[in-house]
């Protein structure tokens, strides 16, 4: 993030939307809607004062709103280009005429309420899209009771509890009783592998629960940790390598079972109902916390996108590529990388970001060469990807 | 050398520093250290009107030296650099102390002893700043033309990308044909396509370019030099010739696992080659057209087993796409997939899998407790079926065992040339396992395909894609530029004992045939340091990070405190 922040060659649009997009492959014309963060981001230095000032709190989204956050905000303390932006919908000036106390305790004077959105307009000669995936909601599969029971949790939600700045500054305490979850129970494949709901599957799961149920035993040496899963998906470089270190060194438990139903006991404690495939019986496993996997899917606005750009999706709704053209899109031009064109970890999508890149620095050097702006005495050439529609 | 003439500027971070730690008083303090003309403190040092005050102070005070005492060097070094260049200070007479991180935010509840801190933290910048000396950016000119080697799908991919933008590209392909493990294959996943008429169509495109030279029954004799200059010798047939290249991109592909056929004694799951073969080999007789109806799979053979632990990732797709081919030529044919996980990931092998089972594919999982046994005589495999809970008997013409793809051979000897390591299954490690997948520690050299781990062929064209545009940027650059924070040695002290040449991770230091003393190649050197530390003489140092440099710094942290 930091890198492509500072690069002289990327110009950083944050917070803003592609509205439009004309022209073809060498010459598109974007106009890009920059919303108004009602902050000169040239000024603000994110020093946290107007936030720590702001009287509003307001569910902190970053965060999947297991804390506050106030309605001048930085995005999350890492975020990239590093400025607050006042949310108005919640800010009090904007819905009263009165508070304005972030402009009064900034020493930069970079809050400007009269700020307005805008709209840029690009001249790129190709377009990447690596929009990423939404989480799937998996409120709906009632046999989890994830909505229901306050200790049934997602994976993203584990991610927030543990992490060093997040709500809980890294303790992982259950929702219900704020106790410290030490038996654990990790659900796969919830929305994905499904007829009913996402028939592919997420690629990534396997391994993240791994990951979190060593987070879990690093962070409290007792905590005992259950992955359930349908297919044990450890394929990448090193991954089995990784999942016996669990086994070995973290003392997880790999169960192979599609869990039929989590109940709740008394305590709030939820229980697992599954039928062990290994020893062909019903049983249940009482834990303190469940930690879903749920599937990762298109982004809910993707047709939306789609459309804008002229590119067609896939019948998942992933941006549609040929498996041997793997980022280009339906339009020459427009070329699609990462989870947005189908489910990849993360190594596979930094290569395929490069991978992305190199097709659209063949468009932009064949552009340049034929307006005579090239160096190079050789002709980038179409290559046949470039003149056969994929 | 001239008057020390410092100026300090102690940054106030908003509340983030002043906050927690009295930043007029570190101020204060820094007036009254050796050499230190001038200081200040200010709201906020990184802004418009931070570095404007700090070029205004520069060029007032006229300083030879800036300190700037505010957060982290990671994202704020490069501001002020810049301030102080554009004022004509040589940027590497610049220092950066970390108050923010290293003590405001770490001490917030001890105001008067961070506070003492962050003047200790002061005083040994001043100190260190004091020994600096200017550095100049070198640029090393780029040889504008890429080797590639392996004619694989990789390979043929990466060579016709670069090609495509106007690069000159050798592409070295061991066989005497180009296509690699294409060559062996029948119909692709998941597509359908006949792997012989995808591979044509790929070469045809590839041939378009007149600035691919293409050199089959190719051999690497050597390799030297280092990003934008390399030296190739190359024996192509009998003949060797030399190549200048600025860039290499490794494709150099896998070989599948062949099992040892045993006389006597078992062999693995009584693999013969001939009723009991592997799936490259049925591949080979698809082509041919295949007699056998009855044919049982099984998967992981060879592979997710204590001698190579790893999952092959491609075996799976690999059976369910065969085990359709079977069903399609002949609808009475009867196959069985024995497996321990389905690899089926993403959306269309997930589709597939459903398709086989329509179709009849029969998958039966075994644990590892209890593989599948292999009866050649009474031509059954007896496998013990989980969701029945006993051993069940299938009889089969034909057992297609799914072994794993294994390094080539002949990396170790690619990886010694090139000083780029390989893991413990012999496959190329790269830089980063997450972040930098196609790049090595070392610049220059990159890595696609198979030789870095098992890919399927949209896997392997993406990251030959990913390799080429890592290699391009310095070619259509025609120059890579280099900080001179790099090692030195003080060859009258260097005896050649080769030690630093042995440690050092990115082969930037080399013992002078001629002079027998250790040298350093300016622009692989990153400043990692590991040769000065090693250095039983102490004959190397780093520039910018010399030991005299660290000394000062040291002693200035144990002084007592005068305020």
């Amino acid at each position: 993030m930091l890198e492509a922040g500072r690069h002289p060659n990327i110009n950083l649009l944050a917070y803003s939307e592609v509205k439009s997009v004309t022209g073809k492959a060498g010459n598109f014309t974007v106009k890009v809607l920059k919303k108004a963060r009602y902050v000169d981001e040239k000024e603000c230095t994110s020093c946290g004062k107007c936030v720590e000032k702001c009287p509003k709190k307001v569910p902190n989204e970053f965060e999947l709103g297991l804390d506050k956050r106030k309605a001048i905000y930085l995005y999350f303390p890492q975020g990239i280009p590093a400025v607050v932006t006042i949310d108005t919908e919640n800010c009090i000036y904007f819905a009263t005429g009165k508070c304005k106390v972030c402009e009064k305790f900034c020493e930069k004077k970079a809050i400007d309420f009269e700020q307005k959105d805008e709209t840029i307009t690009l001249h790129p000669g190709a377009i990447i899209v690596a929009t990423g995936f939404d989480m799937y909601d998996p409120t709906h599969l009632s046999q989890y009771g994830y909505g229901k029971y306050k200790n049934v949790i997602t994976s993203l939600e584990y991610e927030r509890l543990i992490c060093a700045f997040g709500p809980k500054k890294g303790e992982l305490l259950r929702p219900s009783d704020e106790k410290h979850a030490e038996v654990i129970g990790y659900i796969q494949c919830v929305g994905s592998r499904s007829l009913k709901d996402n028939r592919f599957c997420s690629s990534v799961c396997c391994m993240h629960a791994t990951k979190e149920a060593m987070l879990a035993r690093e962070h409290n040496p007792r905590a005992q940790s259950t992955i359930f899963y349908t297919d044990f998906r450890a394929f990448g470089k090193g991954f089995q390598k990784y999942i016996k270190r669990g086994e070995e060194e973290y003392g997880i438990k790999y169960i192979r079972s599609r869990v039929a139903e989590i109940t709740e006991d008394e305590e709030q404690n939820p229980v697992i109902w599954y039928e062990d495939t290994k020893s062909r019986m019903v049983k249940s496993k009482k834990v303190d916390l469940v930690v879903l996997a749920t599937a990762l899917v298109p982004r809910k606005d993707v047709s939306g996108l789609a459309k804008v750009l002229g590119v067609e999706l896939d019948e998942y709704k992933f941006f549609k590529t040929d498996p041997f053209t793997p980022t280009d899109t339906t339009k020459s031009g427009i070329f699609a990388a990462g989870y947005c064109q189908a489910p990849l970890d993360i190594p596979e999508c930094v290569a395929q970001a490069s991978a992305a890149a190199q097709r659209a620095a063949n468009v932009v050097l064949l552009e340049r060469k034929q307006s005579g702006q090239l160096r190079s005495q050789e002709t980038p050439a179409r290559t046949q990807s470039d003149t056969t529609s994929s | 050398m001239n008057e020390l003439r410092i100026g300090v500027f102690v940054c106030k971070c908003g509340s983030n520093i002043a906050g927690f730690i009295d930043v007029p008083a570190v101020a204060e303090y820094a007036k009254g250290l050796p050499g230190v003309v001038f200081a200040r403190h200010n709201l906020y040092s990184c802004s418009e009107s931070g570095t404007q005050t700090i070029k205004d102070s520069i060029r007032e005070h006229n300083l030879n030296r800036v300190v700037v005492a505010a957060c982290t060097p990671r994202t704020h070094e490069p501001v002020f650099r810049a301030a102080c260049e554009d004022e004509g200070l040589n940027q590497f007479l610049f220092e950066f102390v970390n108050i923010r991180e290293h003590c405001s935010w770490v001490h917030m509840q001890e105001r008067e002893l961070a506070t003492q801190k962050a003047k200790e933290l002061v005083r040994m910048g001043v100190a260190r700043v004091a020994l600096l000396e200017p550095g100049e950016m070198t640029e090393v000119e780029v040889i504008p033309s890429a080797l590639v080697i392996g004619g694989g799908i990789s390979g043929i991919t990466a060579a016709t990308a670069l090609g495509s933008m106007g690069l000159k590209v050798i592409l070295a392909e061991r066989e005497k044909e180009l296509g690699g493990m294409l060559n062996d294959l029948y119909k692709l996943y998941p597509t359908g396509e006949d792997a012989r008429e995808f591979l044509d169509k790929r070469i045809k495109t590839l041939k378009k370019f007149k600035n691919v030279e293409i050199l089959t029954s190719s051999e690497i004799k050597d390799i030297e030099g280092y990003i934008g200059n390399y030296n190739v010798i190359i024996k192509e047939g009998k003949k060797e010739k030399d190549y200048k290249v600025g860039t290499i991109i490794l494709a150099t592909g896998a070989l599948t696992y062949k099992p040892k056929k045993v006389s006597k004694g078992k062999s693995l799951f009584n693999y013969d080659g001939k009723n009991v073969i592997t799936q490259i080999q049925l591949e080979n007789r698809l082509i041919k057209g295949l007699k056998e109806k009855k044919v049982v799979m099984i998967q992981c053979a060879g592979s997710r087993v204590p001698e190579r632990i790893y999952c092959s990732r491609i075996c799976c797709m690999t059976a369910i796409k065969n085990g359709m081919l079977l069903k399609k030529a002949n609808k009475d044919a009867e196959v069985t997939i024995l497996y321990r996980d389905l690899q089926t990931y993403g959306t269309d092998y997930e589709d597939e899998l459903r398709e086989a089972k329509k179709a009849g594919v029969k998958f039966i999982r075994y644990s590892k407790e209890k593989p599948p046994s292999v009866d050649k005589k009474k031509k059954f495999v007896s496998v013990h079926h989980e969701l029945l809970g006993r051993n069940i008997e299938i009889p089969f013409d034909l057992v297609v065992l799914s072994t794993p793809l294994i390094a080539h051979s002949d990396v170790k000897k690619l990886s010694q040339k090139l000083k780029v390591p390989v893991d413990e299954h012999g496959f190329f490690l790269e830089a980063h396992v997450k972040l930098r997948p196609l790049e090595f520690a070392t610049d220059g050299v990159f890595i696609c395909g198979c030789a870095h781990w098992p890919a399927d062929i949209t896997e392997s064209i993406s990251q030959a894609l990913g390799a080429t545009s890592k290699a391009a940027i310095p070619l259509l650059n025609l120059k890579v530029t280099v900080e001179p924070i790099i090692s030195y040695v003080d060859e009258e002290k260097c005896t050649g004992c080769g030690i630093c040449e042995e440690n050092c991770p990115y082969a930037a230091i080399t013992k002078d045939p001629e002079t027998k003393k250790a040298k350093v190649t300016e622009v692989i050197c990153k400043g990692c340091g590991i040769c000065a530390s090693n250095c039983p003489e102490q004959a190397i140092d780093i520039k910018h990070y010399k030991d005299e440099q660290f000394s000062a710094q040291l002693k200035a942290a144990f002084e007592e405190v005068k305020t």
